[in-house]
């Protein structure tokens, strides 16, 4: 059985600025066709990792590879990569036909292909009625089009989207995640995105290697990101979470019983690893995964509380409950009633509960 | 007294309208007085007749009777541009040199601008600095200064023997060739500033763009930046085409006799000649010559303004 090259491999590279290591000692594979996301707050040396991807930056340490193929030291306009630009970067002076053809023109394609070429990609994005545009004349959404499309015209490897949604307003960033996705499946090409948004992210990536000081935080897919994040920062960067300080009381098959002194409770999580007994760790609870019960008898897993603040958002409303003084916790419910009373209110009593399944523990 | 208050109020919004007209009208009124006003008496001159005597040309408003106002408008001065082929040779000698001189700065003067704008920032001004250097000395010395470093046995022509480059001096000052290192020297600052200003606005994430899309960094220059700074070309080369076509001192100075230029013509028809209504026609020849260029200029940087407009 032979195991396929990656298209990308990063080996141990490293970017110092001065004293500042933008990006530390990230080794990283990523596979054809793959849907990939550097995600992570600004900063983090996100962009200076696809940068270097790219050719605009060299690596302090380590090797990059593209197909198998030392990348490091080959400049920007040899490599097998193209990139869609945050600020598009589009040619002021060139039509959006033009636009696209620049590439094609480098590689020195025959005229009647390029031409051909071009139209394809205007019709793959949907740009045809612009071609004799200039970029001001454009939209911001079809701006962002004809930087796709000059992007992917040469047939890249690897396509690098820095920021490719940020310039675009909610509504129509949406759609185009979709039809990012869409593009990516039909083309097969391999993506790598940059993004801050971390629901960006999760809609369109195949996988997603967060990143915070120049570190890979944790690479995995949305969903297990999501559920099992590794650290305190991943539980905190992707979606809402609430995090508990206790203690290891015992370990029984996977699952760990735990007590904080603090709250004066006990909690059972479900977990593979072994803990060491005493050990300080944190218990991560997604808002969506905690229930109100009507039961109340000092159970396991279960938290009493004050409702202090509530933010209605239309399709759930998060509670923020005291738990004890100073410490608050969140959870969510659907508002399945458009106008039903709401069933909790301010200064409200209620019991907090939640399964040993749908929480985790976080020692890092 | 409520109603005072009212009035000064309404009256100092009624001021506030008028300061903007008012800020623009006092370099309008400088212009009406110092350029158009004179310009407007050259034209009149240029349209009299010349005489013996002071001022040396005929009114054109030559007499007052019985309330019938006799003008007499007189095209003989133009006639005789156009006929002499000493004017036209004159303008066809500024013509050359200007385009010269302008073409010589837009090569020597482009690197230049180019490495200072992408020399390391702090680098930049100490750079620019020396640009500006030479205006701290009179314009009259530098010009004088060229003669020493041109003439047979000057700077230039000694170096080069010395070194055996040449056996003979060479023959530069007092010919058209020390016009155009006169007026290249003379005016390549007037280029170089605005040009880097042009390149320090240029994009430097398209020149990353152009990278990407596979071109190398001569074909990342003709394609972006150049055409990118095409504004700023035009711009430095209007500060020194317009000078040079007018330019005196310098063809004085270095061009020697055999250098034929309308301002040098303009000198001899004032100062030697005193035949000021064909000096006046000249002006105005030049003017509308210059005017032309100008003209185009105005109208590329307004397509230009379009195309920056977002």
């Amino acid at each position: 059985m032979t195991v396929e090259t990656p298209i990308v491999q990063l080996q141990q590279v490293s970017k110092h600025y001065g004293g500042v290591h933008a990006v530390d000692d990230i080794s990283l594979d990523i596979h054809h066709g793959e849907f990939f996301s550097l995600l992570g707050a600004s900063g983090c040396g996100k962009t200076t990792l696809l940068r270097m991807l790219a050719g605009f930056e060299t690596p302090t340490k380590g090797r990059i590879l593209i197909d198998g193929q030392d990348m490091t030291a080959v400049p920007a306009y040899d490599r097998p990569v193209n990139m869609m630009f945050q600020s598009y970067a589009l040619f002021p002076h060139m039509c959006v036909a033009d636009n696209i053809a620049y590439g094609l023109k480098r590689e020195g394609m025959n005229k009647q292909q390029q031409v051909e070429r071009v139209r394809e990609m205007m019709a793959l994005v949907k740009i045809e009625q612009y071609a004799q545009r200039k970029p001001h004349q454009l939209s911001g959404g079809q701006r962002q089009r004809v930087a796709l499309a000059r992007a992917l015209a040469r047939q890249p490897k690897i396509l690098l989207l820095d920021e490719p949604l940020g310039a675009l307003d909610k509504k129509l960033r949406e759609e185009t995640q979709f039809e990012l996705v869409n593009l990516q499946a039909r083309l097969k090409t391999t993506f790598i995105v940059v993004t801050h948004d971390q629901e960006e992210a999760m809609t369109m990536s195949s996988r997603i290697a967060l990143i915070n000081a120049g570190r890979i935080e944790q690479l995995d897919t949305p969903r297990r990101i999501y559920e099992f994040p590794a650290t305190r920062y991943a539980a905190g960067f992707i979606g809402l979470a609430n995090l508990l300080t206790a203690r290891v009381v015992s370990q029984q098959d996977d699952i760990v019983t735990l007590y904080s002194d603090q709250l004066g409770c006990e909690f059972n999580v479900s977990h593979g690893q072994p803990l060491a007994t005493d050990a300080e760790v944190s218990i991560i609870i997604r808002p969506e995964k905690i229930q109100v019960t009507q039961r109340s008898d000092n159970a396991v897993n279960q938290l009493k509380g004050i409702i202090k603040e509530i933010a209605y958002l239309g399709d759930v409303s998060i509670y923020y409950a005291e738990i004890a003084p100073g410490i608050r916790i969140k959870f969510t419910q659907s508002n399945v009633q458009p106008l039903a009373e709401q069933p909790i209110s301010w200064d409200q009593e209620v019991t907090l509960t939640w399964s040993a399944y749908s929480c985790g523990i976080l020692s890092q | 007294m409520n109603g005072v208050m009212k009035r000064l109020t309404r009256l100092a919004t009624t001021a506030r309208q008028y300061v903007p007209a008012l800020i623009a009208a006092i370099p309008m009124i400088w212009l009406l007085l110092l350029f158009v006003l004179p310009l407007l008496f050259v034209v009149k001159m240029s349209l009299s007749e010349a005489r013996l005597g002071l001022p040396p040309y005929y009114d054109l408003i030559r007499s007052i009777e019985d309330g019938i106002v006799t003008i007499q408008i007189n095209f003989s001065n133009y006639m005789i541009l156009a006929q002499d082929s000493l004017y036209v040779s004159a303008l066809l000698g500024s013509l050359k040199i200007a385009t010269v001189s302008t073409l010589l700065c837009i090569l020597i003067g482009y690197p230049m601008a180019y490495a200072i704008a992408n020399a390391p920032r702090h680098w930049r001004t100490p750079l620019l600095m020396l640009v500006i250097l030479p205006f701290w000395t009179s314009f009259l010395i530098r010009a004088y200064a060229w003669i020493g470093i041109l003439k047979n046995n000057g700077l230039l022509n000694n170096m080069l023997m010395s070194i055996g480059v040449i056996d003979e001096p060479l023959n530069i000052l007092y010919t058209q060739w020390a016009v155009f290192i006169g007026d290249t020297y003379t005016y390549l600052p007037f280029f170089i500033l605005p040009l880097y200003a042009s390149l320090l606005k240029l994009d430097h994430s398209l020149l990353e763009a152009a990278a990407d899309l596979g071109a190398k960094p001569i074909t990342q220059f003709f394609t972006v930046t150049l055409p990118q700074t095409t504004p700023g070309i035009i711009a430095g080369s209007m500060l020194v085409f317009i000078p040079t076509m007018g330019e005196f001192i310098i063809p004085d100075l270095l061009g020697g006799p055999d250098v034929l230029m309308l301002g040098k013509m303009m000198w001899i028809e004032f100062f030697n000649n005193k035949d000021w209504p064909v000096a006046s026609a000249l002006t105005v020849v030049l003017l509308v010559a210059l005017i032309i260029p100008f003209v185009l200029m105005q109208n590329y940087e307004q397509l230009d303004h379009g195309d920056n407009d977002r």
